[in-house]
């Protein structure tokens, strides 16, 4: 499936009023191209820190459920925050990571997940829960209930290389992404 | 000191607190790791640290981010990438080994270079003063509060140790 596809379909099944962090890259134009709202946060630079926010959020909001839209790049920059995320054994802290081995903005240059399967780091660090979804079908089922049950729990897509066309940038500025996100999430 | 430096950072209204240690805030991050009213969250990465920061600035609160100046280095990308193009802020208490050229020598030239490091980060910075801190914490909020950037506390040897 292609990754805009199954980050379309995440963020269908998380709803607008869950609290998104999403990725620098591709995953987040996906994300704002898609399904935007003012409960997700873009992350344009700062490669590898999706995670560390999104668990820092899940500390503060812990009545809120917190979804990161991960990218195997970024996930294997900070591999960390997986530990990080482990051990402060969040229950509202869900990590969702699109996985095409490869740098999807920068040209397709492979990554190495392909060779190190990223759930099984998650699980062996002590995520509550991971599966890894391959097909849309698989994905559907899984998503049914996934965010139902506690976490720390990572899902793994597994998506093809390549960006569909019609994907834009993200319109707002970092400083109205912040505004927003922050207004957003003390408001409710 | 440790405690009473938390409870002025607490009166000076901050309420997150992560960050990797360091021997010269020893007493600081004693306190925080003893006392789970903290919620003190012991960071892998400066970077990170300063992720976590950002996560919990988004969801309502206002950060503190404690580490050795050599995690400066490695937080670089965040800071630039991250809270100064997102308006996230965050008090950033870093150490000053090889402040004097007097350490070990994995510390010195970050030691000789920080203050002007800092500069060239365009992060507003004060050096720990004991007979003037709470005036220096006040000055520094006031900026981040009013910049929404990152802002530095500069701990030398010998103030927060123990």
């Amino acid at each position: 499936m292609t990754r805009a596809d199954a980050v379309a379909r995440v963020a269908a099944a998380v709803g607008r009023g869950t609290l998104g962090v999403a990725c620098n890259g591709m995953i987040g134009r996906e994300l704002y191209t898609r399904a935007d709202a003012p409960t997700r946060f873009y992350m344009i630079g700062s490669m590898g820190l999706a995670a560390s926010i999104g668990l820092g959020l899940a500390l503060v909001q812990p009545s809120r459920a917190v979804v990161v839209f991960d990218g195997d790049g970024n996930v294997l920059m900070n591999l960390g925050a997986i530990a990080s995320a482990a051990a402060a054994a969040a229950g509202n802290f869900h990590h969702v990571v699109f996985d095409n081995a490869a740098h999807g903005s920068t040209g397709g240059q492979r990554t190495i997940s392909d060779r190190v399967p990223l759930e099984d780091v998650a699980r062996a660090a002590g995520y509550r829960r991971c599966a890894r979804a391959t097909t849309e079908a698989e994905l559907d089922d899984v998503l049914a209930s996934w965010f139902d049950a506690a976490g720390p729990s990572m899902l793994l897509v597994v998506v093809d290389r390549g960006n569909v066309p019609g994907i834009g940038r993200v319109e707002l500025s970092p400083a109205e992404i912040t505004a927003r996100f922050r207004a957003a999430c003390t408001s409710c | 000191m440790g405690r009473r430096f938390l409870d002025l950072l607490e009166r000076h209204g901050y309420d997150f607190f992560t960050g990797v240690p360091c021997s010269l805030f020893e007493g600081v991050t004693r306190v925080l790791d003893a006392d789970p009213r903290y919620g003190y969250v012991s960071a892998v990465r400066e970077d990170s640290a300063i992720g976590l920061a950002a996560g919990a600035y988004l969801g309502g609160r206002q950060p503190v981010v404690l580490m050795q100046n050599s995690g400066l280095g490695v937080s670089v990308n965040a800071i630039v990438s991250l809270n100064q193009i997102y308006d996230i802020p965050a008090l950033i208490v870093v150490s000053w080994r090889g402040q004097g050229g007097r350490d070990a020598p994995e510390h010195l030239v970050m030691g000789r270079i920080m203050e002007p490091f800092l500069r060239l980060l365009e992060m507003p910075f004060e050096v720990f003063d004991p007979a003037s801190i709470d005036a220096q914490l006040a000055s520094l909020t006031a900026t981040l509060r009013r910049t929404r950037r990152p802002v530095a506390l500069v701990v030398p040897k010998g103030i927060l140790d123990r």
